[in-house]
C-alpha cells in the first residue's frame, strides 16, 4: 500500500510502486484531469503539481511520492466554483478539444505559484514543454495572463490568497 | 417503460450511464423495446436507414440531413419533465459542434439552452449523418436541426392553437411554453403527451427572423469546457465501466510485417494478466490493470519475432516515385485536347506526408455480450465503422452498435477506427468484460493514416494587361479518404489470421474532391485545364487530414497567384481582386486586406530584419467557408529562422451561429497549418516509419506561435451554413511562403518551410 | 497573296508607335519573367559592401565563421544573427557581445580588414583599446591572416542591423587588460608540426584556433586564463562541464575518429550522448561544415585523447560496446521496496530504465560522459532541466525531473548512477551539487522545464 496526499486529502493505494502516478490518479483515484499524451515526457498533457513544481505524471512512479502534495487540476475547482486560472480559460474560451488543457493548467499554475506577475515572454517559455495540436495557443496564453492579473488584483500583495 | 432523465449536466451533455445506453431496464435497447414503449416520451423512433423508408418526393427537398432521415422525431423529443432531447449524426472533436447545435435547437424552439439535452452519433439512437467531416456539420446537422427545431415549434404552436381555440398568431411562445392572449398556456411537454412527432419533415421550414434571434449568432459559451477543466468525464478515455478490463496491443513494427514467433509464456504470467490474444499477426494482451497491461505488452513485444521486409523507395526520392505509380487521371476541367500554349510561368510545388498526430493516442472501450457488440469509439464516423467491425467480425450488423465518445482532437481519419476494431476482437475473445484499449504514443504515429504526399505543377499565360489567360493544373495524389465502411480499411483486419485487404479507393468526386479539393481555382480563368492525378496505391498509408487536398492545392495555386502577380507586377491583392467576379470572394479579400493594412505596409529593411507580408485567399471546396489571410514574417537571413509577427484572416461562413466558435477554429487552422508548414515532414526508412514520438515529429510549440492572430467575421444572417473548420489550412501555408518570398525575394515551393530550407534558397 | 496595304502617314506614325509599345510592353514582360525566374537575385545581401567580395570567399567565410561559432555568442537569444547583445557571465561580471554586422553606426561597418586583423590576433579593436577575453582572441591569435580575411568578406556581406549592446557590467577596467595579456596572452600563429601528418596538424590549428576548444575545454586559473600545461584537461562553460579532450579524458567508450565527427555534426553519437547544453550550438553549427574540417578536427582531438581511460578500456577489451548496453538489473520488471522512496536503484529502474536501458531513447547510461567525469554537475543538471532540441527540430527530448525527484532523491540517483554505470570512485557532497545547480540554473536567464 502506497500513501498519496492528492488534493489534500490523504489515499491509501494498492498498487504496483512502480506504477506510474498517471495511472493511479486516474484508475485507481478516478481523476481524468491528468492525460495520457505519451507516456514519455513529451508532450504535457499528464502535467499535475507536485510540491508546486509541474512534474510529467506520465513517469513519476508512485513510491517516489511518499510525503509529497501533489494536485491535480480537480484539485484547483470544480465546474461550479472554478479556481481563478480555471475560471480564465472558461472566459477566454481556451480550449479547442480539451486534451491537453489540463495539464496546460497545471503548469500555468506551478508557474504562477512561483512568478505571480510574470511577462508574456515568460509565460511564453514556461508554457514552451506542453504540446497542443489543435492550436490553441493564442487563448492558452491569454488565459494565464488573465488570471494573473486577476490573481493580482484580487490581492494587493501579488501573493495568491 | 420510461427512460429515467438525470438531472442536467452543466455541459448539456448525457451522463455517461446515459451515453452508454443503459437505462432503467438493463444495459441496452432493442429498436423494438424502444418503440414499444409507452409514457410520456415522444415514444415511437424511427431510425430511418440512410437510404430513407421508402419516402415520397415530397420528402426529397428537405434540408441538410432531414433529406436522408426525414422523420421529425428522429431529431427532436420532448420529455414528461420539459427536457428536449435533440439527436446529431455528427460528433464533437473540440470544433463546438456540440454547442452550435444546441444553440440552433434552443433559438428554434424558443427555449433556454439549458434544457436541451444533446446526444451525438450513436448507432442505436441517432440520424445517421455519415461522418463528421468535410466541414460539413452545420451545414448538415445544423440545417436538420434548426429545421427540424422550426417545424416542432410551429406544430406545438397548431397543437396549443387548437387546444386554445384561437388562431395560431395570437399565440406567444416563452421558453418551452405557449401562452393565449387571455393568460391560458400549456408547455410543451403537456402537448405532446401521448402523441408523436412522428411525422416527415416539409421542405420548407418558418424559421425565427434572424433579427430576433437571441442565441444564434451571439457570443454563447461552449457547453463542454468547464467541465473539460475540472475532470469530468469527457472523454472515451475517461469512460469506466463495471468490471473493465485494460488491453495493449503489439503492433508490427512496419506495414507488411508478419509475426514470426510468439513467445507467450511469460507474459502470460505476470501479475493481474488475464490472457493474451493472438489471431494470425494481432496481438494484444488483455490485464486487470493498466500499467499491468503497458508492462505485459513490453514483455510481450520483446517476445515477439517480426517477419520485415525493406518495402520503402527512399524518402528523398518520394515525389520522382509518384509520378512512376499507377494512377488514374481525371480531367476535372477544360480541353481534353488543348493545343500548344506559351507560358508566363510554370511551377511545381511538393507536400511531403503529413501527420494528424492528435495530442491524445486513440482509444476505446467494446463489450461482447450475449452475442451483441458495443463499441465506444471517438470515431468520425460510427455507422461506416460499425458496418466495418460487423464484417471484419462476421457478425450480423445489427448486433454491433458503435457510440461515439469524444477524442482529442483527430483533424480527420486518425487511428480512432482502428482503436475500436481492436477493442472489438479483444472483447469477443473476453466475452462479458469491457475491454479498454489505448494506443500508445509509437502506434498513434507509425500507424494512423497520414495525409498523403503530393505534387502539384501549374502554369499560366498573362496578357499584357496582366490577366490570366491561360491556366493548366496538374496535381498527383495518393486517395484522402480510406475510412471505414469496409473491413479492409481497419488496420487490424490485415493481420489476422484470415485477413482482409484495404480495399482500392477510389477518387471522391467533384465538386468536394479529395487529392483534387480546392484545385479549381474560384478565379475568373477563361480556359482552364486541371488534371487530377489519383494514385490508388500509396507505399504509405493514407486518407483524410483536415481540408484533404485543399491545403495543398490551395499552397499551390496562391503561391503561383503571387508568382503570376511579380510578373505583371501587380500587387498580389489587387491581382486577385482583378480575377474575382465572386462579391462574397471579393469581401472578405478586401476586409483582410484592410484590417491587415495591406497598402501601408513597410517592410523596415533598413532595420535589416527581413520582414515580409504575404496574401492567400480561398473559398474551401468552392463551396464552403471564404477566408482570406494575410501575414507577416520577420526571416533571419543567417539562420532561415521565421517568426510569424502577425496573420490577419477575414471570414465569410454564411449565417454565424457562434461567432468564437469561429474565431477558435479559424486561429486552430491557421496554428495548425503553420506547424504543418514549418516543421511537418514524416520520415520513413526502408522498412519503417521513423517518425515515432515527438522528438521524431515536432511540431509547433509555443515559441514559435505568431505574436498575434486576428480574426474578422463576415456574419450573413439566414443564409446557409458554410463549413469553417477547414477553412484556413491552405491559405494560411500560402500566405507564409508568400510572405517569406517577399522577405528574402526568393520562393520556395517545397513543404515544409523548415530553416536549413530556407537558409539554402537565400544562400550565403 | 501580295497585296500591298495602302498606308497613310497618319497611319504610319500610329503603327510605328504601336510597334514601339508592343515591344516596350514585350520587354517589360520578358524583363518581368526574366526577374521572375531569376529570383535569387533579390536574395543578396544588403551590406553597402555588397557585390564587392567573391562569392567563394565569402562562402569559406561563412563556414569558417561557423567553426568559430561567432553566431552563438553574438547573437542575443531571439534576436538577429550578428546583432550582438548576448550576455555572457564571467566571474568578474557580465560582459554583452557586440554587434559584428557591418552597420556602420552600431556594427562593424567602418571596419577595415586590418582592423579585423588586429582584434583577432591581438585583441584591440577599432579604437585601440584592449577587448575582454571572453572574446577568444587567445585563439583567434592563431588563424591565418587569409582565413581572417574571408571571415572579414562573409561578416560584411550580412545584413546590416541597427543594435546597440547594452553596457558591459564588468569589473576589471581595460586598462588592466594590457597586465593580463602580459602575462598570459602569447599572440602569433602555431607552427606546423613535422612529426604529424596534415590533417593532425589541420585540425590543430582549428582546435587551438578558430574553434577556440580551449576556451570551455581547458581550466582556468584565477584571472581567468587558460592553464597551458593543462590544455584541453577539462573546463567549465555557462555552468556546464565541458570535459577533457585529452588523455584525461574518463568517456567509457572509445572516441574514434567516426565517433566524433558523427557527434560533432549531428549532436549526437549512441556511444557518448547528446551535445547539450553549451555544446549543442557548436554542434549545430558544425554540420554546417564541410564535412573535411571536421574530419581534421576528429583526427586531432582522437590523437589527443589516445591516452585515455576510453582507449585503454578499449584495449583492453573491456570498453561498453554497442552491443552490449547495460540493462537495468534485475530488471524493469523486477519489483521495488515500496518503502525505500530514496532507492537509487529502485528509481532508477522505475523511473529511469524504460527509456534508457538498452538505449532504447536515451543513451545506455554505461556510455555517458556525465556519470564518469569529475564531477556530476553536467549529470544533475541534465536531470533538473532535461534536453530539449531546437524548436521545430528533430532531436531526443529529455523530460525534466525537477518536481518529480526531489533533492534527496536526486541525490540518491546520482550516486547510483556513478556507482552502476560509471564504474568510479564515488562523488562527493552530491547533496550540496544538487543544491548549487539549483541555485545557478535559478539565477541564470533560463527555461524553466
Amino acid at each position: 500500500m502506497i500513501t498519496l496526499n492528492v488534493n489534500g486529502r490523504v489515499h491509501e493505494v494498492d498498487a504496483d510502486p512502480k506504477t506510474p502516478l498517471l495511472y493511479v490518479l486516474r484508475n485507481d483515484l478516478k481523476l481524468n484531469g491528468a492525460k495520457f499524451g505519451c507516456g514519455l515526457g513529451q508532450c504535457g498533457a499528464c502535467t499535475v503539481m507536485v510540491d508546486g513544481e509541474a512534474v510529467y505524471s506520465c513517469i513519476t512512479p508512485i513510491f517516489v511520492l511518499k510525503g509529497r502534495a501533489i494536485t491535480t487540476v480537480e484539485g484547483l475547482g470544480t465546474a461550479e466554483r472554478p479556481g481563478p486560472l480555471q475560471q480564465a480559460f472558461i472566459d477566454e474560451q481556451a480550449a479547442q478539444c480539451g486534451y491537453c488543457i489540463a495539464g496546460m493548467i497545471m503548469r500555468a499554475q506551478a508557474l504562477l505559484e512561483r512568478n505571480p506577475s510574470p511577462s508574456d515572454e515568460e509565460i511564453r517559455v514556461h508554457m514552451n514543454p506542453a504540446l497542443c495540436r489543435c492550436g490553441t495557443h493564442m487563448r492558452i496564453l491569454r488565459a494565464v495572463r488573465r488570471a494573473s492579473d486577476a490573481i493580482r488584483n484580487a490581492s494587493p500583495t501579488g501573493k495568491r490568497t | 417503460m420510461t427512460i429515467s432523465r438525470k438531472p442536467l449536466r452543466a455541459d448539456g451533455c448525457e451522463t455517461q450511464r446515459e451515453m452508454s445506453g443503459e437505462t432503467a431496464h438493463g444495459f441496452r435497447l432493442s429498436r423494438r423495446e424502444f418503440v414499444a414503449g409507452a409514457g410520456a416520451l415522444v415514444v415511437s423512433f424511427a431510425l430511418a436507414p440512410r437510404l430513407g423508408l421508402g419516402q415520397n418526393a415530397q420528402d426529397a427537398g428537405a434540408p441538410g440531413s432531414l433529406k436522408d432521415t426525414p422523420i421529425l422525431d428522429a431529431w427532436i423529443r420532448i420529455g414528461a419533465d420539459g427536457t428536449i432531447t435533440v439527436f446529431t449524426g455528427k460528433v464533437e472533436f473540440g470544433q463546438g459542434i456540440k454547442t452550435a447545435l444546441i444553440q440552433l435547437a434552443a433559438e428554434e424552439l424558443v427555449v433556454s439552452p439549458s434544457r436541451i439535452v444533446l446526444v451525438t452519433a450513436d448507432t442505436a439512437r441517432t440520424p445517421n449523418e455519415g461522418y463528421t467531416a468535410g466541414s460539413h456539420s452545420m451545414q448538415d446537422s445544423g440545417t436538420a436541426i434548426m429545421n427540424a427545431a422550426a417545424q416542432v415549434r410551429e406544430m406545438l404552436i397548431g397543437m396549443a392553437a387548437s387546444r386554445f381555440g384561437v388562431p395560431p398568431e395570437t399565440l406567444a411562445v416563452k421558453d418551452g411554453s405557449i401562452r393565449a392572449a387571455d393568460g391560458r398556456s400549456v408547455a410543451y411537454a403537456e402537448l405532446v403527451a401521448g402523441q408523436a412527432l412522428h411525422v416527415a419533415a416539409q421542405p420548407q421550414s418558418k424559421l425565427r427572423d434572424p433579427k430576433a434571434r437571441t442565441i444564434v449568432g451571439k457570443e454563447f459559451p461552449r457547453v463542454d469546457i468547464p467541465g473539460k477543466l475540472t475532470g469530468a468525464v469527457a472523454y472515451v478515455h475517461d469512460l469506466r465501466l463495471p468490471n473493465m478490463a485494460h488491453a495493449r496491443v503489439v503492433r508490427p513494427p512496419s506495414y507488411g510485417a508478419r509475426l514470426g514467433a510468439l513467445n507467450s509464456g511469460a507474459a502470460e504470467k505476470m501479475p493481474g494478466v488475464v490472457k493474451v490474444v493472438r489471431d494470425g499477426s494481432f496481438v494484444a494482451v488483455v490485464a486487470e490493470g493498466e500499467f499491468q497491461a503497458i508492462a505485459a505488452m513490453r514483455a510481450l513485444s520483446r517476445a515477439a519475432t517480426w517477419d520485415e521486409r525493406a518495402t520503402l523507395s527512399p524518402q528523398a526520392d518520394v515525389y520522382a516515385e509518384m509520378q512512376t505509380l499507377p494512377h488514374e487521371d481525371y480531367l476535372i476541367q477544360g480541353d481534353a485536347s488543348p493545343g500548344a500554349k506559351t507560358w508566363s510561368v510554370e511551377s511545381s510545388y511538393r507536400r511531403p506526408y503529413q501527420m494528424h498526430a492528435a495530442i491524445g493516442p486513440s482509444c476505446a472501450v467494446a463489450l461482447f455480450e450475449a452475442g451483441k457488440l458495443t463499441v465506444w469509439t471517438h470515431s468520425q464516423g460510427v455507422y461506416p465503422l460499425k458496418a466495418a467491425i460487423a464484417e471484419m467480425l462476421r457478425l450480423a450488423p445489427d448486433s454491433v452498435r458503435c457510440i461515439h465518445m469524444e477524442g482529442s482532437g483527430c483533424y480527420g481519419h486518425n487511428a480512432a477506427d482502428d482503436a475500436a476494431a481492436d477493442a472489438a476482437l479483444i472483447a469477443v475473445a473476453l466475452p462479458g468484460r469491457p475491454v479498454r484499449v489505448q494506443w500508445m504514443r509509437a502506434h498513434e504515429h507509425l500507424w494512423e493514416p497520414f495525409g498523403s504526399a503530393m505534387l502539384t505543377t501549374v502554369k499560366a499565360a498573362l496578357d499584357a494587361q496582366g490577366k490570366i489567360t491561360d491556366w493548366q493544373f496538374d496535381v498527383w495524389s495518393g486517395t484522402h479518404s480510406s475510412r471505414p465502411g469496409k473491413a479492409g480499411n481497419l488496420a487490424a483486419a490485415w493481420l489476422l489470421q484470415s485477413p482482409f485487404q484495404l480495399p482500392l479507393p477510389k477518387p471522391i468526386p467533384q465538386p468536394e474532391g479529395g487529392g483534387d479539393r480546392n484545385a479549381v481555382p474560384l478565379y475568373d480563368i477563361a480556359n482552364a485545364r486541371i488534371t487530377h492525378h489519383f494514385i490508388p496505391k500509396m507505399p504509405l498509408r493514407v486518407s483524410a487530414l483536415r481540408s484533404l487536398g485543399a491545403y495543398m492545392n490551395v499552397f499551390s495555386i496562391e503561391s503561383f497567384m503571387d508568382e503570376l502577380s511579380l510578373a505583371a507586377k501587380l500587387d498580389p491583392v489587387q491581382f486577385r481582386l482583378r480575377h474575382l467576379k465572386d462579391t462574397r470572394a471579393q469581401d472578405v479579400i478586401r476586409l483582410a486586406a484592410e484590417r491587415f493594412g495591406w497598402n501601408a505596409f513597410d517592410s523596415q529593411r533598413e532595420l535589416g530584419r527581413r520582414r515580409g507580408r504575404g496574401f492567400a485567399f480561398a473559398r474551401y471546396k468552392n463551396l464552403g467557408a471564404y477566408a482570406a489571410v494575410a501575414m507577416e514574417v520577420d526571416v533571419d537571413r543567417e539562420s532561415g529562422r521565421i517568426d510569424i509577427v502577425r496573420a490577419v484572416a477575414a471570414v465569410d461562413s454564411g449565417d454565424v451561429v457562434n461567432p468564437d466558435g469561429i474565431r477558435n477554429q479559424i486561429e486552430g487552422g491557421i496554428i495548425q497549418s503553420l506547424s504543418w508548414s514549418l516543421y511537418e515532414s514524416v520520415a520513413f526508412d526502408d522498412t519503417r516509419i521513423t517518425s515515432r514520438d515527438w522528438s521524431s515529429y515536432p511540431i509547433m510549440r509555443f515559441a514559435s506561435v505568431p505574436q498575434k492572430i486576428d480574426i474578422h467575421i463576415i456574419d450573413r444572417p439566414g443564409t446557409p451554413f458554410l463549413g469553417t473548420g477547414e477553412a484556413t489550412q491552405g491559405p494560411a501555408a500560402a500566405a507564409l511562403a508568400n510572405a517569406v518570398a517577399d522577405a528574402v525575394g526568393v520562393r520556395i515551393r517545397e513543404l515544409p518551410l523548415t530553416g536549413k530550407r530556407v537558409k539554402a534558397a537565400i544562400g550565403v | 497573296m501580295n497585296n500591298p496595304v495602302k498606308r497613310s502617314p497618319s497611319l504610319k506614325i500610329t503603327l510605328a508607335m504601336m510597334s514601339v509599345l508592343g515591344m516596350a510592353i514585350a520587354i517589360v514582360v520578358a524583363v518581368a519573367v526574366a526577374r521572375h525566374a531569376s529570383s535569387a537575385g533579390a536574395a543578396q545581401p544588403l551590406s553597402a559592401a555588397a557585390g564587392s567580395f567573391d562569392t567563394t570567399l565569402v562562402a569559406k567565410g561563412a563556414w569558417l565563421a561557423a567553426i568559430g561559432n561567432c553566431n552563438t555568442c553574438h547573437t542575443a537569444d531571439h534576436g538577429t544573427t550578428f546583432a550582438g547583445g548576448r550576455a555572457l557571465p564571467t566571474p568578474f561580471g557580465t560582459i554583452y557581445a557586440t554587434n559584428i554586422t557591418p552597420d556602420q553606426e552600431t556594427g562593424i561597418g567602418r571596419w577595415s580588414p586590418s582592423d579585423l586583423l588586429r582584434a583577432m590576433h591581438q585583441g584591440v579593436d577599432r579604437e585601440g583599446r584592449h577587448l575582454y577575453p571572453a572574446f577568444p582572441y587567445d585563439h583567434f591569435t592563431h588563424v591565418a591572416d587569409e582565413d581572417v580575411n574571408a571571415i572579414y568578406a562573409f561578416l560584411m556581406t550580412r545584413d546590416p542591423v541597427r543594435a546597440k549592446a547594452p553596457a558591459n557590467r564588468i569589473l576589471v577596467p581595460r586598462a588592466a587588460i594590457g597586465v593580463w595579456k602580459s602575462l598570459y596572452f602569447k599572440p602569433g600563429a602555431i607552427a606546423s608540426d613535422a612529426g604529424h601528418d596534415a590533417r593532425w596538424n589541420r585540425g590543430r590549428y582549428l582546435v587551438d584556433g578558430l574553434g577556440h576548444c580551449g576556451a570551455c575545454h581547458t581550466p582556468r586559473n584565477a584571472l581567468g586564463a587558460e592553464k597551458d600545461q593543462e590544455a584541453l584537461a577539462g573546463g567549465s562553460a555557462e555552468g556546464w562541464r565541458a570535459p577533457a579532450l585529452n588523455e584525461s579524458s574518463q568517456a567509457p567508450a572509445l572516441w574514434t575518429v567516426e565517433r566524433l565527427v558523427t557527434y560533432l555534426r549531428t549532436g549526437f553519437d549512441a556511444a557518448h550522448g547528446t551535445a547539450a547544453g553549451a555544446m549543442e550550438p557548436v554542434a549545430h553549427n558544425l554540420s554546417m561544415v564541410p564535412e573535411a574540417e571536421v574530419n581534421a578536427i576528429a583526427v586531432y582531438i582522437a590523437a589527443r585523447m589516445g591516452a585515455s581511460a576510453g582507449a585503454r578500456a578499449t584495449a583492453a577489451g573491456m570498453a561498453p560496446g554497442a552491443g552490449n548496453a547495460a540493462r537495468s538489473e534485475p530488471g524493469e520488471d523486477a519489483p521495488i521496496d515500496a518503502g525505500k522512496a530514496d532507492d537509487g536503484d529502485a528509481i532508477y529502474r522505475s523511473t529511469c530504465a524504460r527509456c534508457h536501458d538498452d538505449g532504447r531513447r536515451g543513451i545506455a547510461l554505461d556510455h555517458s560522459t556525465s556519470t564518469t567525469d569529475t564531477t556530476p554537475g553536467n549529470l544533475i543538471r541534465v536531470m533538473l532541466e532535461g534536453i530539449h532540441p531546437r524548436e521545430g527540430e528533430k532531436g531526443g527530448i529529455m523530460p525534466a525531473f525537477r518536481g518529480a525527484l526531489d533533492d534527496a532523491q536526486l541525490a540518491s540517483l546520482v550516486s547510483y548512477l556513478r556507482m552502476r554505470f560509471g564504474h568510479a570512485p564515488p562523488w562527493q557532497d552530491i547533496g550540496s551539487e544538487v543544491a548549487r545547480a539549483k541555485r545557478e540554473l535559478a539565477s541564470e536567464d533560463r527555461k524553466p522545464s
